[in-house]
């Protein structure tokens, strides 16, 4: 090797290390921004004040985000409720039950429909769902179930396909034992096969629910917005990201810090979240 | 009573079966009904005219070009460095506590909601570097969250490429940089232009990072300083102000089919890749 070239590799490689350090950059410049913006309120007003105070109404001096964290969590929950069994007896369905052919076409068709953008949910939600609740459930039909049904479906994607991976990558010899001993087919998918699988499901749903509590747009058209604890599943709520959205473009001084609050609230949930998917998905690696 | 194994075993194939089509089915309702009532308002005159009293009346050629803007600005960005760190994770590097920090550092940003994004570029581009709302505040906070796909479908790719190949560019005498761009890169092509299809799919579809960071002015934007709207953040206005249904579905028609048409291409390059493989 010709001195020439290995500096030439040397550039190379310091240039590269510089690009794949560029990530660890930018996460951290996007947490010091959303922490330099929004700490100071936690401290001029109380962590108290803000994590468990009921009352918003930044003009006057009162950030209490108390509702949008329980709001947040019920949707992310409801969303869960719905989209959970039908997420996995969907991927139960394509790796134990359907064909080849059918299987070819159903799981790229489902990650397709994975890339519909989630205001396209928002909009179908407001204009189908919305008046079904509001003609049979009463309320203005903006509400926790119709907010928890979009999410719901919004998630359905991302539980199928990695809950699908991981039923798929259950060894072919743990179903032939479990026939050998005369199980039938649902035995062994009951006992042997979700079990086996159960890191990566469990994964697939954590996933799921970070995808849920980190919508925004679709919540808002949805939701109703309203700045208290839904006590019915028909009372309309806000979520820590809506309230982000709602008031991010107008917001000034002291309220624009307190949408920088909600901010790092949702960061750490979300950072939480992603940090037991991770260690599901390990654990099954 | 205790209940007979094999009723089980029927009842719960009919319920899966059921519950597998009822969920296929909410999704194929989902783009049938986009495209029935949307089809109806699409025509040229819609793609290629100026909207009219906030989108009320007219086209959405504005939107259409902001989002092309915005789309591959990003790409140009995002694409160097992102597939620059994968070559870094996987060629130039062993498995190591720093290539384990950079993975977490992919891996974090890969889980953060766009909002966030949005939040994120609104206090940095938008009013700490003084960039106001404009396409470069988008591109640049953009380029930010699509970098781990680019990253992660890089490096899958990169990892695809038989060892073999590369102790033969070796022994060849090529430098490790020269086995990487004449070797390595084109082998993994197809993969690493599928994760930016994918990419750009989501940029299409993105609302919350793109309307805190590009704003969003009707005007058809002539620099990258210029506000501008994208096709999505137009609908979701259309929709959210409920300023024209008719004009909402015809531009939900537009969003749904380009990303369907965008993801549809990078599938095929995948599948193409695997069949290559496999």
């Amino acid at each position: 090797m010709t001195k020439d070239t290995s500096i030439k590799e040397q550039i190379v490689k310091t240039v590269l290390t510089i690009f794949a350090l560029s990530s660890l950059l930018f996460l951290f410049l996007i947490f010091i921004f959303i922490l330099i913006e929004g700490s100071p309120l936690f401290i001029k007003v109380g962590l108290k004040n803000i994590i468990l105070g009921f009352k918003w109404a930044p003009t006057k001096g009162s950030f209490g985000i108390f509702p949008m964290i329980i709001s947040s969590f019920l949707v992310t929950f409801g969303a869960l409720v719905i989209g959970a069994p039908l997420g996995l007896s969907c991927a139960i369905y394509l790796s134990e039950y359907s064909g080849k052919r059918l299987k070819m076409i159903l799981k790229p068709a489902l990650e397709l429909l994975a890339g519909i953008p989630s205001v396209v949910y928002g909009f179908l939600g407001v204009i189908y769902i919305v008046p079904i609740i509001r003609n049979y459930l009463g309320g203005s039909g903006f509400s926790l179930l119709s907010t928890s049904i979009v999410l719901g479906i919004m998630i359905l994607p991302t539980i199928i396909s990695i809950s699908f991976d991981s039923l798929v990558s259950v060894p072919r010899s743990y179903r032939e034992g479990s026939y050998a001993m005369g199980a039938t087919k649902w035995q062994t998918i009951y006992k042997i096969v979700v079990p086996s699988a159960r890191s990566g499901i469990l994964a697939s749903f954590i996933l799921g629910m970070g995808r849920a509590i980190g919508e925004t747009m679709a919540v808002i058209m949805i939701a109703g917005n309203a700045l208290k604890i839904p006590m019915n599943i028909t009372d309309p709520l806000r979520t820590l990201t809506g309230n982000i959205a709602l008031e991010l473009a107008y917001a000034t001084g002291d309220h624009r810090l307190g949408l920088f609050s909600t901010g790092i609230v949702l960061l750490v949930i979300i950072m939480a979240l992603n940090y037991m998917a991770n260690f599901g998905i390990k654990r099954r690696s | 009573m205790r209940i007979n194994p094999r009723f089980t075993n029927r009842f719960m194939e009919i319920l899966l079966n059921t519950q597998a089509f009822f969920t296929v089915g909410i999704l194929v309702i989902i783009v049938a009904i986009i495209l029935v009532k949307g089809i109806g308002n699409i025509n040229l005159e819609f793609i290629f005219s100026f909207p009219e009293d906030m989108g009320r009346h007219g086209g959405i050629y504005p939107t259409i070009i902001g989002t092309i803007m915005l789309a591959i600005l990003s790409i140009i960005f995002a694409t160097p460095l992102g597939v620059g760190t994968a070559i870094f994770l996987t060629e130039y590097t062993k498995e190591s506590i720093f290539t384990k920090i950079i993975r977490f550092g992919v891996e974090s940003l890969a889980g953060i909601p766009s909002i966030l994004y949005g939040l994120f570029g609104f206090i940095f581009f938008v009013i700490k570097l003084k960039m106001g709302w404009s396409i470069l505040s988008g591109v640049l906070t953009i380029t930010i969250m699509i970098l781990p796909t680019i990253i992660r479908t890089s490096e899958e790719a990169i990892k695809a490429v038989p060892k073999n190949v590369r102790f033969v560019s070796y022994s060849l005498g090529a430098t490790k940089w020269e086995t990487v761009t004449k070797v390595v890169l084109p082998s993994a092509a197809p993969g690493i232009l599928t994760g930016i299809m994918l990419s750009v799919g989501r940029v299409v579809g993105e609302t919350a990072a793109v309307i805190f960071t590009m704003g969003s002015s009707l005007r058809l934007p002539t620099s990258i300083m210029d506000s501008g709207r994208t096709m999505a953040v137009h609908f979701y206005i259309l929709a959210r102000e409920g300023i024209s249904m008719e004009k909402a579905y015809a531009t939900a028609l537009i969003l749904v089919l380009s990303i369907l048409l965008i993801n549809i291409i990078a599938y095929y390059i995948m599948s193409r890749v695997i069949s290559k493989y496999s």
